[in-house]
């Protein structure tokens, strides 16, 4: 039973790559948007991903971790539900951009060297700049930028995630 | 309808122009301000017009203008959400969803000014209130010619670009230029290159130009990898087909049929906007085959990148564009003569290419009419850090810094004491006070030691440690060393460590010399520009903050208190109840006491968390910056 279920699941997975790889017209040339598109699916790069990308566009295995090892956006790790990249770039940096990790870390508990929560809801990672340095110290939640971040507002808002997850699980 | 003559654009245009110009309302919907909820103020008035509460303006054209219209930056971030109300050209700053009724009401209503929404200004007991958009202190110095759309049209909506003149620089050129008379036109105005390095663009088409080949390429390099700059990205969002006349424009000049746009991956606005942009201009003929009844065609496509500052580099671009590691290649051979595919290719910045259709369209001899004899035009800014109006803002070269920062910039925040700026980002350096009357150039900024890089300026005050900002450099550089030559893999690696020493107050003074060593080092052997310049940072804060490294490595002293190994956790003997609370939460066990007696912290233990200070009852942890042995004496 648990085998077979995973085979299924193993087989719907390479349903989705094979619509992408499609849609790129199996065109190793589009290797990074193809990567991009199966990471958007499956929120990180499982290595049999990898190998099989590798395969359909008729390039090495090493030449595909080696460009999915290269950039920053690939993980090869999975990542939580929700992402929020805190914003290190120079204006945060100045306006006080550490210690927004800081906040932000110590409301989902992560320690140490840990990103990503055990219940894989939220990933915490830093980038750098993403655009609004006017609102500095800023940080993005997904796709959506929050700025001029302090320790209330860092509050609320992840309390207001939390409490939305937490809801939509009952 | 595709437009098939460059008489058909005109008299579109024309009919654009002649649409009745009744009051409009326009909301920032740049990054800032969405950040803001100016989506919601959006909404609010989008819900107001349909409510009938006032009455848009019916076009005679099939396409109606969009009223309210979101548009993109409009540049003062700082005091957003913004709402410009024409034909006044009224600014309203922090509006919220609930002005939007009285402004339908006041201001479109009556025409009244709202006084407690438009700029002002207290000094002392005057109040100085600047209603209208172009008197306000920010924007007086500007000059908008890449930004002369962004924030006063609808990003999406072509005829709103068109209504500007749009796309007829294109048409001009297609349809009456030959490719070295646009070339020579660009040569003429002295544009040169907006991403950092300063080329004449001119003559980097004249390279690839000249080449033969059966394909040759355009690509626009909307990487902005500075971590600290949103130019590019303000103008792919607000004014997106301005990038793509230009990416045309180019590649009819080079002889190229197809451009790319290589955008950040963290920009995910600006590749939608240019994504659509692209399409209504394949729909209406100016891009695609035959483009105005020409035997030109050129097709865009958008690439996303994925995470590498490296690859704002040109080669290193063109690898990622190929679906490789995004890794620099040596130059010479230069992508004019071999670039993306093996083929001619030019690669400009978004900004560069946003001043061509303007260029080809208003004449060489308008665009020198601003900024200065070796560097003509204007140049945007993303105005950041310690200062008042952080934003966007385009001035003419040759303004100084001082007017820059105090004038445009409104000074420093909460009237603190100006440090210094940092401009061009990680690959430029930090200049101070002594430098505020230099003129923003290519030429003079280079002599100082730091460049004009893409427009990053964040303005430092009284409260950053120099040295630990030439560490936030450095451990970025050497984070986005690609790793393909030696001198900036391990010398960067070796540089953030002896910065990191400093900052965490392990270092010697004989480590200053070798840091400045390996700095020349990186400087001279690496391969490309990133390596290059990842020094500048550290050689231009070593010149002019000397004193403050020094500070941190003999006294162990930030002069910032900043750099928290540098502070000391002390409890006051006076104040202490000897409860013992500091000392269970002590996270290392360095803070001993028995009952009755004050408790003290082990200095060399401690490891600076700041729980003892948080949990004490009787505020006797006390924070303490340690001094330097002349302001002990002087103190
Ligand atoms: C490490 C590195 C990063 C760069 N990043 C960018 C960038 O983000 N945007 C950009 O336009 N140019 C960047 N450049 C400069 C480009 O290589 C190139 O010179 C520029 O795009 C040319 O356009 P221009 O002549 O119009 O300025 C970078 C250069 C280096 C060495
Ligand atoms: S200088 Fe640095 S980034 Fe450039 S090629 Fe060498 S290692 Fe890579
Ligand atoms: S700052 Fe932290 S480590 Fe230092 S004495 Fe207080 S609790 Fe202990
Ligand atoms: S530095 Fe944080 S948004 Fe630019
Ligand atoms: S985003 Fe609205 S002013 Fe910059």
């Amino acid at each position: 039973m648990a085998v077979a279920n995973e085979e299924t699941v193993l087989s719907r997975r390479f349903e989705k790559v094979n619509t992408v790889l499609e849609k790129y017209g199996r065109n190793p040339l589009n290797l990074i948007q193809v990567l991009q598109e199966v990471q958007a699916e499956y929120r990180y790069l499982p290595e049999e991903i990898l190998t099989y990308v590798a395969t359909a566009l008729g390039i090495s295995p090493s030449f595909v971790y080696g460009v999915a090892t290269f950039y920053a956006q690939f993980s090869l790790e999975p990542k939580g539900k929700h992402i929020i990249r805190v914003c290190d770039g120079t204006a945060c940096h100045v306006r006080g951009s550490m210690k927004v990790l800081e906040v932000v870390r110590e409301q989902l508990g992560l320690r140490g060297e840990d990103i990503t929560t055990p219940d894989l809801l939220f990933t915490v990672e830093t980038v750098a700049c993403i655009g609004a340095c006017a609102l500095a110290p800023a940080l993005m939640v997904d796709e959506e930028v929050y700025g001029q971040m302090d320790q209330e507002k860092i509050e609320n808002l992840i309390e207001e995630m939390i409490e939305k997850e937490k809801g939509g699980d009952q | 309808m595709p437009f098939t003559t460059k008489a058909a654009l005109e008299s579109h245009i024309e009919q654009l122009k002649k649409r009745p110009q009744g009051s409009r309302i326009f909301v920032c919907c740049g990054l800032g301000c969405l950040a803001k909820n100016s989506r919601k103020v959006y909404e609010r008035f989008v819900e107001l017009v349909k409510e009938g509460h006032f009455q848009v303006q019916v076009d005679t054209l099939e396409e109606e203008r969009s009223n309210p219209a979101p548009t993109g930056c409009m540049g003062l971030c700082e005091a957003g959400p913004l709402v410009m109300i024409e034909p006044q050209g009224i600014l309203y700053l922090r509006v919220k969803p609930e002005d939007a009724e009285k402004i339908m009401e006041r201001t479109l209503g009556k025409g009244e000014v709202i006084e407690d929404l438009v700029y002002t200004e207290n000094r002392g007991e005057e109040v100085q209130r600047w209603p209208l958009m172009k008197d306000v202190p920010f924007y007086r110095k500007q000059e908008k010619i890449v930004l002369r759309n962004c924030g006063c049209i609808d990003p999406e909506s072509l005829d709103e670009y068109l209504e500007q003149d749009g796309y007829l620089a294109l048409a001009q050129a297609v349809t009456g230029m030959t490719p070295d008379e646009v070339i020579g036109m660009i040569t003429k105005s002295g544009l040169r290159g907006r991403g950092g390095g300063g080329f004449p663009t001119g003559r980097k088409w004249q390279f690839a130009r000249v080449v033969k080949s059966d394909r040759k390429y355009v690509i626009c390099n909307a990487d902005e990898g500075d971590p600290g700059a949103f130019m590019d990205r303000s103008v792919a969002e607000g004014d997106p087909h301005s990038v793509l006349e230009g990416i045309a424009l180019a590649g009819y000049a080079i002889g190229a049929r197809e451009g790319y746009i290589y955008v950040r991956a963290e920009y995910p606005l600006a590749v939608r906007r240019l994504k659509k942009a692209i399409q209504d201009a394949q729909d209406a003929g100016f891009l695609g085959t035959h483009i105005m009844g020409s035997g030109f065609s050129f097709d865009v496509k958008v690439k996303e990148g994925a995470g590498a500052f490296v690859c704002g580099e040109e080669t290193a671009l063109i690898a990622s564009i190929e679906g490789k590691r995004g890794m620099p290649n040596p130059r010479p051979p230069f992508p004019a003569h071999r670039g993306l595919f093996g083929k001619p290719t030019i690669i400009n910045n978004v900004e560069t290419l946003a001043n061509v259709p303007a260029i080809i369209h208003r004449g060489a001899e308008w665009f020198r009419g601003f900024g200065t004899l070796n560097s003509p035009g204007t140049k945007t800014f993303a105005l950041s850090g310690r200062i008042e109006n952080t934003g966007l803002a385009e001035v003419p070269m040759g303004i100084t810094l001082r007017e820059l920062v105090f004038e445009v910039g409104g000074g420093i925040q909460g009237g603190k004491q100006f440090k210094a700026v940092q401009i061009g980002g990680p690959s430029g350096g930090c200049l101070t006070e002594q430098h505020l009357d230099l003129t923003v150039d290519y030429d003079s900024l280079c002599s100082a030691g730091a460049i004009m890089g893409s427009g990053g300026l964040v303005v430092l005050d009284v409260d950053t440690c120099i040295v630990e900002l030439a560490r936030f450099f450095m451990s970025f550089t050497q984070d986005e060393s690609c790793g393909k030559c030696v001198p900036c893999r391990e010398g960067t690696k070796h540089m953030l460590k002896i910065l990191q020493n400093i900052v965490d107050g392990r270092s010697k003074l004989d480590e200053m010399a070798l840091l400045e060593e390996a700095a020349q080092v990186v400087k001279d052997a690496s391969l490309c520009g990133l390596g290059k310049t990842a020094p500048n940072p550290v050689l231009t804060t070593l010149q002019y903050f000397k004193d403050e490294y020094i500070a941190h490595v003999l006294d162990k002293v930030c002069p910032a208190h900043v750099c928290v190994s540098m502070k000391e956790y002390l409890i006051d003997p006076e104040k202490c109840k000897a409860c013992g609370k500091c000392a269970r939460v002590c996270p290392v066990d360095c803070i001993a006491g028995r009952p009755k007696v004050p408790y003290v912290i082990d200095q060399e233990k401690c490891i600076k968390c700041g729980s003892c200070f948080e949990v004490c009852p009787f505020d006797a942890v006390m924070v303490d910056w340690r001094k330097r042995s002349d302001e002990q004496q002087s103190a």
